[in-house]
């Protein structure tokens, strides 16, 4: 995109070649006997090519539709913004050092009011800027890892991200904080949930549903408590750091392998699904909520399996599914499937015979519920009974993300196939539970 | 009140109308635009953080409320909020209804719409909004108003969401409700070139009843609010928040003039006996002890619950305290107010209104010795907890070193009596950010001329045509005009044969005395004003018996006229019915009427009316009673 023109194109942008104006500048329009003066501002790259949009003195944004009797005219430079940001809290530097590193989206923020764009707050001193109450709680040290949109972030990505978490632990902090788009947190949790094996420290993900730029934002608390449990919890797991529920009281943590995005916009739309959430923090305190966990301990030597196969798929199955699709994945080299059956685990029996060669070209399937929450069981009926037979696997509470993530993970760091199929059964990030609680 | 040369002082007021729409759904969700009084079905707890801006500016008092973490508990019901209210999902597109009804406002203000409307974000952390920001776009410019007189441009026409309603507070927790938030409303500001209390009123009047005259505005308590900019040479701009009602408008405006005019003498007195910045610098003194063992309840109740009693010195304010700015608002009133906003204390006592309230001369001399007082000196003093009293003085002095300039610029709230109050600092600049999550629309000319087209009737216009056409006297006129039935009065008119003063009548003072006599005349629905007017053409009941009609559908919602009528045995009598009471009351009366010979007819008249009013015709009843009479003479 054009920085100067943002989102201009056609009409709109001739009209302010033609009078040398640049987004940022101060022009003024007449038209119809109005007179408008005000700042060029960014132009939505979905707004047509006929409106320029300018902001008033009274701080209003206005679109006006050039036509041949709009005359424009740039009458000044824009005036780059000043910010004098307010003075940093003081450092106590005997406090727990963290790693807040960031893959993109914005965890905190600041507005330009003069232009509606937003500025993410990446550097340490910016985060004490924005959240001063962390410095209160460790000493930051912040690294950017990616600036991408969460959907846009692959396998590789987590193999690096592994890379840079391991770096910052080995580098004796108490803990790190991955910042986090909402929509893929719960897939790279379940990632660094495998990839970093015995943790001596915690690393917490967090995310915000509410954009940091608005005072309601859930970021700031979100980060709070994220960075507390990073430098003071007494677990050390990969963990999911959101709000509880829609209040501002409490941030819980969820386990990266049993967490999903629940909700499309709340607040709370990370659940644990078939367990209880690890830990709480409220009113400035971290309460663990069960006893079986991995145990802080920072002489823990950490090991990093951080490899995956990207030729993996998870097939969803519904009433009508063609089995060409699985097919498909057969005959492009794909590894292993995760089928995300109905019920107790199911598939139409029209999939049968592909299910059948699929396993012969030692293509690994497993099988997750659709239900969400529940675990499959594959002996009820005879349809789970056959898909046995088939050599289907079947992968217990496991959310079929995680199963997804898990399936990877092990084909990336095995090619021995038995191997592979003996990591999928067995619980390796407390992914796979045995018990079912109420 | 003393007269005041407007003129003279250089009197400037812009007045700021905000109107609620009566569209059905809110404008940014599909939840219902009304309020709710029943206990709410959902509560949340809340926080809101400034946000940091290129510009770094923050609204000092909100700023201040969250270091102090102020919280903030939200209210709803299912039917007016969803998770757009309680900022647990975006905005939904911009109300289409809404828009329209702003739209045709700007044009009856003569202001052409913009070409693309934006919806900006308005930074606002005192919670009335759970997002920290009010939704708002600007719809049009550069409209005007006209006064018998002169041309009141209109500088501005807004469209937003009105925000949630306060309905409890205490030192660290703020509670909204969130009915009225994202109810759309319309905000209407003049240029300052009011210059009287009384063009103020007019001008506010004017505008009112124009938005009124598009039927597409809420009417009612609350409905419309109206702020007022005022400054006078050598004060300074103060807005009033929160006038409600249209006849307090000049009132306020009166009040505020006085208010700044005395605060300017004060400010001259200060000045004369040598008051300076720099002698408001004295430190807080704790003066518990001075009260250990006082009389006066306040104090002593505080005491108990270990609260401290904090004292700072005024050099050079005696007296100017208890000094009335405007009736029951004294410059002692204006510093309990900042007390109470900033340090969340119950109030303040002071030097020159003790001994009083159970204080003692002699506690009042120790206190003026432990404060080192010298004559001219004043003292002001709290009792509250270390940290909020030490708020409230700070506040005090800070209002005591303003009184040296004469008129802190601020932002205040109007009293139902007229009179303002404190309410906050006055914002900086207006921090608006785009709402990236509504799209902008394109108001295309064409759309633009249709609605052009087919505007409402303007206010004047429809007032010359219900005097001319209607035949309405113009005090009546009038009322129909301001009152919510102005359409359904046309209505009514068309669709019977009944005289439109009788309907004009019963749509408004019949229904101000029922009202008076505390019928819920609200329960009534404009269909079934109709049928009491269609009854009574098509004779089936009497004009006489409509307020009786009113009454009883009022007790017995979503009935009808007709059986209102039955209900109440106000069917209109037959012929046969009516002769079978004249016989019997003829045969009771025999001496009476014997007896009055001449005036029979009156008296057989005024005996059948009691027994049948509201339930036959007059003419008719005439008739029957001179054939009746006939027979009764032969």
């Amino acid at each position: 995109m054009n920085e100067e023109f943002q989102g201009y194109k056609g009409r709109a942008l001739q009209v302010l070649k033609r009078i040398g104006a640049r987004v940022g500048d101060i022009v003024r329009v007449l038209k119809k006997g109005q007179k408008f003066e005000g700042i060029l501002i960014p132009r939505s790259e979905f707004g047509d090519d006929k409106h320029i949009v300018i902001k008033l003195r009274s701080g209003y944004n206005i679109g006006i539709f050039i036509d041949k009797d709009t005359e424009i005219n740039k009458i000044g430079p824009g005036v780059k913004p000043t910010f004098s940001p307010p003075p940093l809290p003081d450092q106590k530097t005997k406090l727990p050092r963290v790693a807040v590193l960031s893959t993109g989206g914005t965890i905190a923020s600041r507005v330009d009011y003069r232009t509606g764009g937003v500025r993410p707050a990446l550097t340490a001193n910016d985060l004490y800027s924005v959240v001063p109450e962390l410095s209160d709680i460790a000493v930051i040290e912040a690294q950017i890892l990616f600036s991408i949109f969460s959907e846009n972030i692959t396998p590789n990505h987590w193999s690096q991200a592994t890379k840079y978490v391991a770096r910052h632990i080995k580098h004796g902090v108490a803990g790190v904080v991955v910042a986090h788009g909402t929509d893929t947190m719960g897939y790279t949790a379940a990632a660094l949930s495998f990839a970093l094996q015995n943790l001596p420290v915690p690393v917490i993900l967090v995310g915000s549903q509410r954009s940091a730029d608005r005072p309601s934002s859930d970021a700031a608390t979100n980060l709070i408590g994220a960075v507390k449990a990073a430098a003071s919890a007494p677990f050390a797991e990969v963990v999911v750091a959101m709000h509880e529920t829609v209040n501002d009281q409490s941030i819980i943590f969820h386990r990266g392998t049993k967490t999903r995005k629940c909700d499309t916009s709340r607040r709370d739309a990370f659940k644990s699904i078939n367990t209880s959430p690890l830990a709480r923090f409220k009113n400035d305190k971290i309460t663990m909520l069960t006893d079986n966990y991995n145990r802080r301990e920072s002489q823990r030597k950490l090991t990093t399996k951080p490899l995956f196969e990207e030729k993996v798929s998870l097939v969803k199955f519904y009433p009508g599914l063609n089995p060409g699709v699985i097919k498909w994945y057969a005959e492009n080299g794909f590894k292993g499937i995760i089928l995300e059956g109905t019920g107790l685990g199911h598939i139409s029996s029209r999939c049968f015979p592909i299910i059948k060669k699929a396993i012969a070209r030692n293509i690994l399937i497993g099988m997750t519920s659709q239900c969400i929450w529940g675990r499959i069981n594959m002996n009820i009926y005879n349809t789970g009974r056959d898909l046995l037979k088939l050599g289907v696997i079947p992968l217990g509470d496991m959310l079929s993300e995680t199963a997804l993530i898990k399936m990877m993970w092990a084909l990336g760091n095995t090619k021995d196939e038995e191997e592979a199929k003996r990591l999928l059964t067995s619980n390796v990030a407390n992914e796979c539970l045995c018990r079912t609680v109420f | 009140m003393v007269t005041t040369n407007y003129k003279e002082i250089e009197l400037k007021v812009g007045l700021e109308i905000h109107q609620q729409l009566n569209s059905e759904k809110k404008l940014f969700c599909d939840c219902l635009a009304e309020l709710f009084n029943e206990v709410p079905e959902i509560t949340f707890l809340r926080k809101l953080r400034p946000t940091q801006s290129e510009l770094g500016q923050i609204d000092p008092a909100a700023f201040f409320e969250f270091q102090k973490g102020i919280k903030f508990s939200y209210e709803g019901n299912r039917d007016t909020s969803c998770l757009v209210e309680m900022d647990e999902e975006p905005p939904h597109d911009l109300n289409r209804e809404a828009l329209e009804a702003a739209l045709i406002i700007s044009l009856m203000l003569n202001a052409p719409p913009v070409d693309e409307i934006h919806v900006m974000r308005k930074t606002v952390i005192d919670g009335s909004t759970t997002t920290g920001f009010q939704r708002t776009c600007v719809i049009a410019f550069n409209g005007n108003v006209k006064t018998k007189v002169k041309i009141i441009p209109i500088q501005h026409i807004g469209l937003e969401e009105d925000a949630a309603r306060k309905t409890g507070e205490d030192e660290t927790l703020h509670i909204y409700r969130l009915d009225r938030l994202g109810i759309p409303l319309v905000e209407v500001t003049t240029a300052p070139v009011i210059h009287t209390p009384e063009e103020a009123e007019e001008v506010a009047l004017l505008i009112g009843r124009l938005l009124r005259a598009t039927g597409k505005v809420k009417r009612g308590i609350g409905s419309i609010r109206q702020d007022l900019n005022i400054s006078i040479r050598d004060g300074a701009l103060v807005e009033i928040k929160g006038v409600q009602e249209l006849e307090l408008v000049s009132l306020v405006v009166k009040y505020e003039v006085q208010r700044q005019l005395n605060l300017l003498r004060i400010k001259t007195e200060l000045l004369k006996r040598g008051v300076k910045g720099e002698d408001l610098e004295s430190t807080l003194v704790d003066v518990t002890n001075v009260f250990a063992n006082t009389k006066c309840t306040i104090i002593r109740t505080a005491l108990e619950k270990e609260r401290h009693i904090l004292a700072v010195k005024l050099p050079g304010f005696e007296g100017l305290l208890r000094k009335e700015l405007i009736p029951r608002v004294r410059l002692g009133t204006e510093m309990a107010d900042r007390a109470r906003f900033w340090g969340r204390v119950g109030g303040i006592f002071h030097t020159d209104e003790l001994p009083a309230f159970g204080v003692t001369i002699e506690e009042v001399n120790e206190l003026k010795q432990r404060m080192n007082v010298e004559i001219g000196d004043a003292v002001v003093f709290v009792v509250a907890n270390l940290d909020n009293a030490s708020d409230a003085l700070e506040a005090v002095k800070k209002r005591a070193k303003e009184a040296l300039n004469g008129v802190p610029p601020e932002t205040r709230a109007a009293n139902p009596d007229g009179s303002t109050r404190y309410m906050r600092p006055r914002p900086g600049a207006a921090r608006l950010y785009p709402e990236t999550d509504v799209p902008s629309i394109y108001v295309s000319s064409k759309y633009v001329n249709n609605l052009r087209r087919n505007l409402p009737e303007l206010p004047e216009r429809k007032l010359k045509r219900l005097m001319d056409e209607r035949g309405l006297n113009e005090k009546l006129a009038k009322q129909i005009l301001d009152s919510k039935f102005s359409k359904l009065f046309e209505k009514a008119v068309e669709e019977s044969q009944i005289s439109p003063t009788f309907v004009a009548v019963t749509l408004t003072e019949t229904l101000k005395a029922l009202e008076r006599e505390g019928v819920e005349i609200q329960k009534i629905s404009d269909e079934q004003y109709l049928e009491i007017f269609s009854l009574i053409t098509r004779g089936r009941t009497t004009k006489e018996a409509v307020p009786h009609l009113i009454t009883w559908l009022s007790k017995n919602q979503g009935s009808t006229g007709i059986k209102a009528v039955k209900g109440l045995g106000l069917a209109m009598l037959s012929k046969a019915e009516l002769e079978e009471i004249f016989d019997t009351l003829i045969e009771d009366n025999r001496g009476l009427l014997k007896e009055h010979k001449k005036k029979a007819f009156g008296v057989l008249m005024s005996l059948v009316m009691q027994r049948v009013r509201g339930r036959a015709k007059a003419n008719i009843v005439s008739a029957i009673a001179r054939k009746k009479l006939e027979e009764f003479d032969s």
